[in-house]
């Protein structure tokens, strides 16, 4: 079944996806209208700075923006959230009311960093939390050296924060329920390093203990949090770091299956509940939850910037391939940096259920982990030995689907 | 074909020698080497490397080989 080629295009979510779509949609020849919408009011910018050197950076914040490539020749409409998807009209409506008519579509929307839990609703001033730039500058302003920052989760943006405040010599408290940081996604192994670093960097690390509710002052801001070990910590800001929920809320009666992401065949096309495809519809990037086939075919939602960049590319390129699109298996990869150490990853290690320590070297500071899910490799993680990941990725490659390289973005 | 990178900006993410191991590796101090005149034929591989770079290292431009 082809249909004709889409005329007008509309990308909702200005940031790293969306962006990339746009450019491989130009890049795949199409001339057609290009409207990108996006609800901040900045052209799209690198978020992997916010928990890094926007922080840390002297005298001033880096810039993040991302390049715009000359050709686009695209209308942003920012500022303006989409608010509603009639798919049967094939429509987008912004919040100020602008009605989208569109051939093709592609949810871009990304994630949203979560609040605090219902139990600690109406936090006090100083509590906050970081996904956008605005979030990252409010933060940067908190991190006055010498005060105190209590940072609640201690996953790679938490972790991240809390070694972006030692360095600017804030007392770091960390706050984690499980027993190790990041054991859920890597394994206690490799989760029980990462709190050594933390620890030989000053970060008083308090693991199986959660908040239970803030101290504010007279003035209405933070001075302290709760734990449930009965404990109370000082504090003069309070970072919550308690994950990203994508943004699908804007989808809710769209007739699209949106439950912990945009359910998405292995071309990106996005999905009913009754898993038929909604027609000129495709996904890319945080929001997207597509299947993997390192999960068995489960559908994920990944919050990696590679992830954003090579779905948005191949998002486009089923847009404009309908009859023929091709399936979306790149290998995930990601990676953060913590106190100076290059944490590398590839493939999926949440999914294992196995972590065979390679290499373990606290004093070198050199980790290796290769990732196994019924007896097969499903991920690997260094720590400054990259390296050794490539080898990984191509075994990773090699085990996985047919190797398809999706089309590349420039 | 010419490739240049940056190598104040590089911070050995990998991602180029996952989209172009013909082209760029590692030494065992994950510092990146890399072919500066590659072949041709290289060039989707090398544009591909150059988009996936999250510090946008990666120059490619034509000339001699
Ligand atoms: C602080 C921080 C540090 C990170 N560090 C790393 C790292 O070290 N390594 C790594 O691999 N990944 C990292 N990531 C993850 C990476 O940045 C994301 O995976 C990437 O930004 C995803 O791109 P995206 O375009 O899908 O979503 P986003 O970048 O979230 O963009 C979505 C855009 O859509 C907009 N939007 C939302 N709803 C609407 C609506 N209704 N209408 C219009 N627009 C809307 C949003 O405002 C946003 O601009 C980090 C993320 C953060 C926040
Ligand atoms: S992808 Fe960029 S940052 Fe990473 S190793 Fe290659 S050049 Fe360096």
């Amino acid at each position: 079944m082809r249909r004709p080629a889409p005329r007008r295009i509309v990308v909702v979510g200005a940031s790293l996806a969306g962006l990339r779509a746009a450019e491989a949609l130009r890049a795949q020849g199409f001339t057609g209208t290009l409207t990108i919408v996006g609800a901040e009011p900045h052209l799209p910018y690198d978020r992997p700075p916010l928990s890094k050197q926007v922080l840390t950076a002297q005298p001033g914040p880096p810039g993040t923006a991302l390049p715009l490539p000359a050709a686009l020749d695209a209308r942003w409409l920012l500022g303006r959230p989409a608010v509603s998807l009639d798919p049967t009209a094939r429509t987008v409506a912004l919040a100020d009311g602008t009605l989208l008519p569109y051939d093709g579509l592609v949810l871009a929307t990304g994630s949203a960093a979560r609040g605090a839990p219902a139990a600690l609703a109406g936090p006090p001033r100083g509590v906050l939390t970081l996904r956008g730039l605005d979030d990252a500058l409010a933060l940067r302003a908190a991190l006055v050296p010498g005060r105190r920052l209590t940072v609640v989760g201690a996953g790679f943006l938490g972790g991240e924060v809390a070694a972006a405040a030692r360095q600017r010599g804030l007392h770091v408290t960390l706050v984690e329920a499980a027993a190790q940081p990041l054991e859920r996604t890597l394994g206690p192994a490799a989760g029980a390093y990462v709190g050594a670093l933390h620890r030989a960097a000053g970060i008083d690390l308090r693991t199986r203990t959660t908040v239970t509710g803030f101290r504010a002052g007279a003035n209405g801001h933070v001075t302290g949090v709760e734990l449930a070990t009965g404990d109370t910590v000082r504090a003069d800001a309070v970072l919550l770091a308690l994950g990203a929920a994508p943004a699908t809320g804007w989808l809710a009666d769209s007739g699209t299956a949106v439950d912990g992401g945009v359910h998405c065949d292995p071309y990106l096309r996005a999905l009913r509940p009754d898993g038929s495809v909604v027609d000129g519809v495709v996904a890319a990037g945080d929001v997207a939850r597509v299947p993997q086939p390192l999960a068995g075919g489960g559908r994920l939602a990944l919050g990696h910037w590679t992830n954003a960049v090579e779905q948005g590319a191949a998002a486009a390129a089923t847009l404009l391939a309908p009859g023929t699109p091709a399936p979306f298996t790149a290998v995930p990869s990601f990676w953060s940096d913590l106190h100076g150490a290059r944490i590398r990853s590839v493939g999926l290690p949440a999914v294992a259920d196995e972590a065979r320590i390679v290499e373990h070297d606290l004093a070198g500071r050199r980790l290796e982990v290769a990732y196994h899910r019924e007896g097969r490799l499903v991920g690997a993680l260094t720590i400054n030995r990259t390296a050794r990941l490539a080898a990984y990725r191509t075994a990773l490659r090699e085990d996985g689907e047919p190797a398809q390289q999706p089309a590349p973005a420039a | 074909m010419r490739i240049t990178v940056d190598m104040n900006l590089c911070e050995s993410h990998g991602q180029c020698v996952f989209a172009a191991p013909d082209i760029f590796s590692f030494d065992d101090e994950d510092y990146l080497l890399y072919d500066a005149a590659p072949a041709d034929a290289l060039r989707d591989r090398a544009e591909q490397a150059a988009a996936v770079c999250p510090v946008r290292a990666i120059t490619v431009s034509a000339g001699a080989s």
